[in-house]
């Protein structure tokens, strides 16, 4: 189990290599000068630079070395805790990371455990009654929630909750710490747009999973032994339906930051996805550097830790 | 579409094992399961109409999708405007309408792409396996750690937007399932008897790879794609929201809400109407996928 472990952190540790490679080459190639952006941004009036102004600042950021001099030099400086410096916000990209990231984690905790709740609770509820109006209802609803885009539903309920009834603001972002009924009234529809195609994969997955089981001898035999109903369910129905569920979970991180891109847009969220974004458009590589790795790393860790609660929930699973 | 008497082999599911003659072939009994789902056709149908109206747009069309026309501009629906028109004064319909053909042009060279570089890879990984499968396991690792949306967003930006580059980047960000997916098939078709058998003949790898094992992982990949299909077109759809998709004014439902966005509290159908476009797609695509996948390998259930 250790070796395992062990041997899935060096792999992961690879693949983040790799993750960081790739993104430091891909953003090299873009076209346009991020300095030449900056400059004629904050000054006014485009043209008024220098060009020895220019250099100094392409000196100051390291952008005279050659390309593979400035991946070491990257990697070294995150190794040592410092991701560079945005060329945008003329600021360490640490302290926007700081600033944007425990924001998209709360929304994107939110989301994953009302996602996993809903999902499974649903998909098993579909599953024991097949057939029945609930489960049409249900498996209806989850093939439209793995369909309709995130930031569609978005719109469809500002419309609705905040321009319409008026319920909910329309976006923005509040620290719960600093006004709690504020920032939940805020989190509300982000959350709900985030879970959705989680719940709804999670409920396909979940029942097909648990109509698998449920056909099992070893159900047969639980219901023969006179076992009560709830036992049954929980103990020998769900428990053994559920490692392509958690599959599935562990996607899921993959999604909500996927979601989060799109759905901080709409509701106009100062999250990691927002700033991301922004930083594509403004050619910071610094801060996508950063970004997309910080995303690959959460990715990566949560991968691993489906991989090993495998075995808790089925004890065949060996790993070796 | 020809299917190897192989597959035969894979269980059929419970459920429809009675409606299945045996005397039927394999091709019979998939069109017969395909068929015998109300969903399944119901998505055939959506893609079959959403095909025909990418190709005849400038027949269905009533307006000419890029006229401006600023005297009548946001415009209520009617019966003149269907759906109203933009703040240009441009047929919201129309752009709906051809709107489809960017959809589906992305969605069809991303997955193409995707298909034909994930499923060689798949392939050559899983058949010569050590260093090569390694290497591209890692590789296809890499990928999968950024989410897609992200991916696509950072390559397509650097390529620049528009419809060549968005089917760019989308395509290499959906070259990992293709791949996954054909990398398992491969490795247990390969345990096959008949393999060794073509192998004892004689066969070079290379038949092998083209005679025996892609015929037999075929179907599972037709559902992959099916499903990467309608998954394409919703990304490209938040590209599109973002800004990096299928530039301006070239008609996509993506930009289309975004540019929507700004009138929601006066004129929501700009936002809502190609939405709706963007669902009822995916849905057909969707739901086209399950069908197949029950009907040609019930195994991959829950594999994406």
């Amino acid at each position: 189990m250790t070796a395992y472990i062990i041997r899935r952190l060096l792999l992961g540790l690879l693949v983040l290599i790799l993750v960081t490679i790739l993104v430091f080459v891909v953003m090299r190639l873009m076209q346009g000068d991020p300095l030449l952006l900056f400059v004629s941004q904050s000054q006014v009036g485009a043209g008024s630079y220098n060009p020895e102004q220019l250099a100094e600042l392409r000196h100051q950021y390291g952008l005279d070395k050659p390309l593979p001099i400035q991946y070491i030099d990257w990697v070294n400086g995150v190794l040592h805790g410092n991701l560079g410096k945005s060329i945008f916000y003329n600021d360490d990209v640490w302290r926007l990371v700081k600033e944007h990231l425990p924001i998209t984690l709360y929304l994107g905790v939110w989301s994953f455990i009302i996602s996993s709740i809903l999902g499974v609770a649903i998909g098993v509820i579909c599953a024991l009654r097949r057939g029945k109006w609930i489960d049409s209802v249900l498996t209806v609803l989850a093939n439209l929630g793995i369909t309709v885009p995130s930031f569609w539903v978005g719109i469809l309920l500002i419309y609705f909750f905040s321009l319409k009834l008026r319920w909910l603001p329309t976006g923005g972002y509040t620290s719960p710490f600093s006004d709690f009924w504020l920032s939940t009234k805020q989190i509300i529809m982000p959350v709900f747009c985030l879970s959705l195609f989680s719940i709804a994969s999670l409920t396909r997955q979940t029942r097909s999973s648990v109509l698998e089981v449920v056909t099992r001898d070893y159900i047969r035999t639980a219901w023969a032994k006179g076992l009560r109903e709830g036992v049954i369910v929980i103990r020998h129905t769900v428990k053994n339906a559920l490692i392509p569920v958690i599959t599935i979970l562990g996607l899921q991180v993959s999604f909500i930051f996927g979601g989060a891109v799109l759905v901080e847009t709409v509701f106009n969220i100062p999250g990691m996805g927002r700033l991301m974004t922004q930083a594509v458009f403004q050619h910071d590589y610094q801060v996508v550097q950063a970004g997309v790795l910080i995303v690959a790393l959460i990715v990566v860790l949560s991968n691993l830790i489906v991989d090993i609660s495998y075995g808790w929930f089925d004890p065949r699973i060996r790993y070796t | 579409m020809t299917i190897d008497v192989e597959t035969g082999e894979k269980p059929i599911p419970p459920s429809d094992v009675a409606k299945v003659s045996p005397r039927y072939g394999e091709f019979r009994r998939v069109v017969r399961v395909f068929f015998g789902r109300k969903l399944a056709v119901f998505g055939l149908v959506i893609i079959l109409v959403l095909i025909l109206t990418a190709i005849f747009a400038p027949w269905i069309a009533p307006y000419d999708p890029y006229k401006m026309n600023l005297s009548q501009t946001l415009l209520e629906p009617s019966s003149k405007h269907l759906l109203g028109t933009d703040s240009l004064g441009r047929d919201t319909l129309s752009r709906i309408i051809y709107g489809s053909r960017s959809s589906l042009l992305v969605a069809i060279g991303a997955i193409g792409m995707a298909a034909v570089i994930g499923e060689l890879l798949g392939l050559i990984s899983a058949y010569f396996g050590g260093v090569v499968y390694q290497i591209i396991m890692r590789l296809t690792d890499t990928i999968m750690a950024v989410p897609l949306i992200l991916i696509a967003l950072v390559i397509a930006s650097v390529l620049g937007g528009g419809l060549k580059n968005v089917i760019i980047a989308l395509g290499i960000g959906m070259v990992p399932v293709q791949c996954r997916v054909m990398c398992g098939q491969v490795l247990s078709i390969k345990q096959n008897d008949y393999i060794m058998a073509a192998r004892a003949t004689g066969m070079g790898n290379f038949r092998i790879m083209i005679q025996q094992i892609f015929p037999n992982a075929f179907p599972s990949l037709l559902v992959v794609t099916t499903v990467g299909l309608g998954t394409t077109i919703l990304a490209e759809a938040g590209l599109s929201f973002l800004g990096v998709g299928v530039l301006p004014p070239e008609a996509a439902w993506g930009s289309m809400i975004f540019a929507g966005y700004k009138f929601l509290l006066t004129y929501p159908i700009l936002s809502f109407a190609p939405g709706v476009a963007i669902m009822l797609v995916v849905f057909g695509f969707n739901m086209m996928g399950d069908g197949l996948r029950d009907a040609l390998d019930p195994r991959l259930r829950g594999v994406f």
